[in-house]
């Protein structure tokens, strides 16, 4: 059974519509993207998902309907929202950050683990713990928003245009990273990415939207050998 | 961070002693009106820390704090002063104060609600429209509040026999009220609270992904806020033993805003110094016969030096005079260790990435 399951959702902006009956459904231990231009509805399907914008339609995680229920609650079922433009808390410490991730969880001992694991995959972060995060740069504070998304130990991950302004070196080794967490800790993953060449090589599957619809969908690999989604993303 | 002699931090020390001989030695060195204006300090010290939680921590902008200090000197002086309750009379103002707090948290708390679906300019824009409503809305009501003619009350006597003046006594508790008000917010800004409405100033969406309710954290900080305006009001009133709509005219709320900005935003002693600023500065400008600058003469126009003084202020220390000071005791600390040729102590966080160099950064604001 598909951990996140999209059933026909419509979701907008006051008399602005983005999302035209959207299905998107996210087999659990998967990496999943979702590709498309801009204003094609990408982000908006990752905040119907955190319920942070009002959508019709279905919504289901974990076989529960979640469907417009408050951003807060969705996010303690266990789904981290990575917001577009780095999720870092400025005026807080590296650790703080860290910790805030950590919010609403009680299991102490496990978020000291969890907490020594972020570490290892961001090990500059140990230098840097006492460091507010606005002085860390774009790449760093990327990092650091996966780290605090990681911290609530969710079961998935969404992701939004995590290459957003970052260098192509750094871009690479933010996929790897998630490639490699997703891989041991059978996490669940959801991106949104412009970058279809990477997000395509690091996906088991994916969604290509234009203009709040699914235009097309399937395997990565598949996708990847598309004509169109060659022309129109891959600029081959 | 601190030089030990006997397992004791000196430096800590030598400034809380200096701190405690400052706080004796004013009301026993200045005169009655000093003394009573350094009262009033201690309450705009209450009033400025209130407004730090909510728009210095939690990233509120308000405008209008001075309309929950206006709830509380009102409910003081109504109950202490014109509208005996039953069986119980006129209320003695230990039991205003507190009540005066609770008064303006419900407001607070009330405002709180609609302002969820406010931010920035329009937050401030809600909360300066309650600000300007205070002064016409109790004159309005002058069956009630006592309109125009405002209340008079009995001036506070010190309790217990104690030989000290009025204003003594005024100094004495409403500093002690202002040191016990700095407890609670200052656990509160360290526990988790804190950390959530920091979130939420740095980033709402970031701060509700990771669980936090707005609704909650925000009418929370609205409820504190209003708490210690409307004990400060109460003081105020209480320190004047008078009040009326007037006194609560939109300068108030601007006034607050201004004494945290100056005093350092978000920084736990600003409210001490803004207090401080906001209450001596335009004295001074009103006395200083004026400067003199070949042929313009700012004398007799406090407001303009009290003006240049806040752009100085603002120009030269933009985190305020608490930012301004701390800064100074960072670089006093290096020079320090440079000459010992010491290891450098920890650095404060915000000047780590300066030392360490070579690692790529940018500041994102």
């Amino acid at each position: 059974m598909a951990l996140l399951e999209l059933t026909e959702v419509h979701a907008g902006y006051g008399a602005i519509k983005a999302l035209h009956g959207v299905s998107v459904s996210v087999e659990p231990g998967s990496i999943v993207a979702i590709l498309g231009a801009n204003g094609a509805g990408k982000t908006t399907t990752l905040r119907s998902i955190s319920g942070m914008v009002k959508s019709a339609g279905r919504i289901s995680f974990d076989g529960k309907e979640i469907t417009n229920h408050k951003p807060e609650d969705i996010a303690r079922l266990g789904i981290a929202h990575v917001p577009e433009g780095r999720g870092t808390l400025a005026q807080l410490t590296v650790w703080e950050n860290l910790q805030m991730g950590a919010y609403v969880r009680r299991d102490r001992q496990r978020v000291k683990q969890d907490y020594e694991r972020v570490m290892d995959y961001f090990p500059w972060m140990r230098r840097r713990r006492d460091q507010v995060a606005a002085l860390l740069s774009g790449g760093e504070q990327q990092m650091l928003a996966i780290g605090r998304a990681l911290m609530m130990a969710p079961r998935l991950l969404l992701l939004d245009e995590p290459s957003l302004g970052l260098a192509p070196i750094v871009i690479r080794e933010i996929f790897e990273i998630v490639q490699t967490i997703s891989k041991e800790q059978d996490l669940t993953v959801l991106i949104v990415e412009q970058n279809a060449n990477l997000a395509l090589r690091a996906a088991q599957r994916a969604y290509v939207l234009e203009v709040g619809r699914v235009v097309l969908e399937g395997a990565a690999a598949e996708l990847a050998r598309h004509e169109s989604v060659r022309k129109s993303y891959l600029g081959q | 961070m601190n030089a030990r002699v006997a397992g004791l931090p000196v430096y800590s020390l030598v400034l809380a002693i200096a701190g405690l001989v400052v706080f004796i030695g004013i009301p026993l060195t200045t005169n009655s009106f000093q003394t009573f204006q350094f009262a009033n300090v201690a309450a705009f010290v209450i009033a400025i820390l209130g407004l730090n939680i909510l728009t210095g921590y939690s990233g509120q902008i308000s405008l209008g704090n001075g309309a929950f200090m206006a709830v509380g000197g009102y409910t003081t002086a109504l109950l202490a002063a014109k509208w005996p309750l039953p069986f119980i009379g006129f209320v003695p103002y230990g039991l205003t104060i507190p009540l005066a707090g609770v008064v303006a948290a419900l407001l607070g708390f009330l405002i709180g609600i609609p302002a969820l679906r406010l931010r920035g300019i329009y937050l401030a824009l809600a909360t300066f429209a309650l600000a300007l409503a205070v002064t016409p809305v109790l004159n309005n009501y002058d069956g009630f509040t006592g309109g125009h003619a405002g209340v008079f009350l009995k001036s506070a006597r010190p309790p217990f026999g104690l030989d000290l003046s009025n204003d003594q006594w005024l100094y004495l508790m409403c500093w002690a009220i202002a040191a016990i008000l700095y407890v609670p917010a200052f656990l509160m800004l360290r526990s988790r609270t804190g950390r959530a409405w920091m979130a939420i100033r740095d980033s709402e969406t970031a701060a509700v992904s990771s669980g936090i309710s707005l609704a909650y954290y925000k009418t929370l900080a609205f409820a504190i806020s209003a708490f210690y305006a409307g004990i400060a009001g109460s003081l105020f009133v209480i320190n004047n033993a008078y009040v009326d709509p007037d006194s609560y005219s939109l300068a108030l709320s601007l006034t607050l805003l201004i004494g945290l900005v100056i005093g350092g935003l978000a920084n736990v002693w600003g409210p001490i110094l803004g207090a401080v600023l906001v209450v001596w500065l335009p004295y001074f400008a009103e006395k200083s016969a004026g400067i003199r600058l070949g042929p313009i003469s700012l004398g007799g126009k406090p407001d303009i030096e009290f003006g240049i003084v806040l752009i100085l202020i603002v120009f030269f220390a933009p985190n305020g005079l608490a930012g301004l000071i701390g800064r100074g005791i960072r670089w006093y600390r290096s020079k320090r260790d440079a000459g010992r040729g010491a290891a450098p102590e920890p650095v404060p966080a915000v000047l780590k990435e300066a030392t360490q160099g070579g690692e790529p950064s940018e500041i994102i604001t």
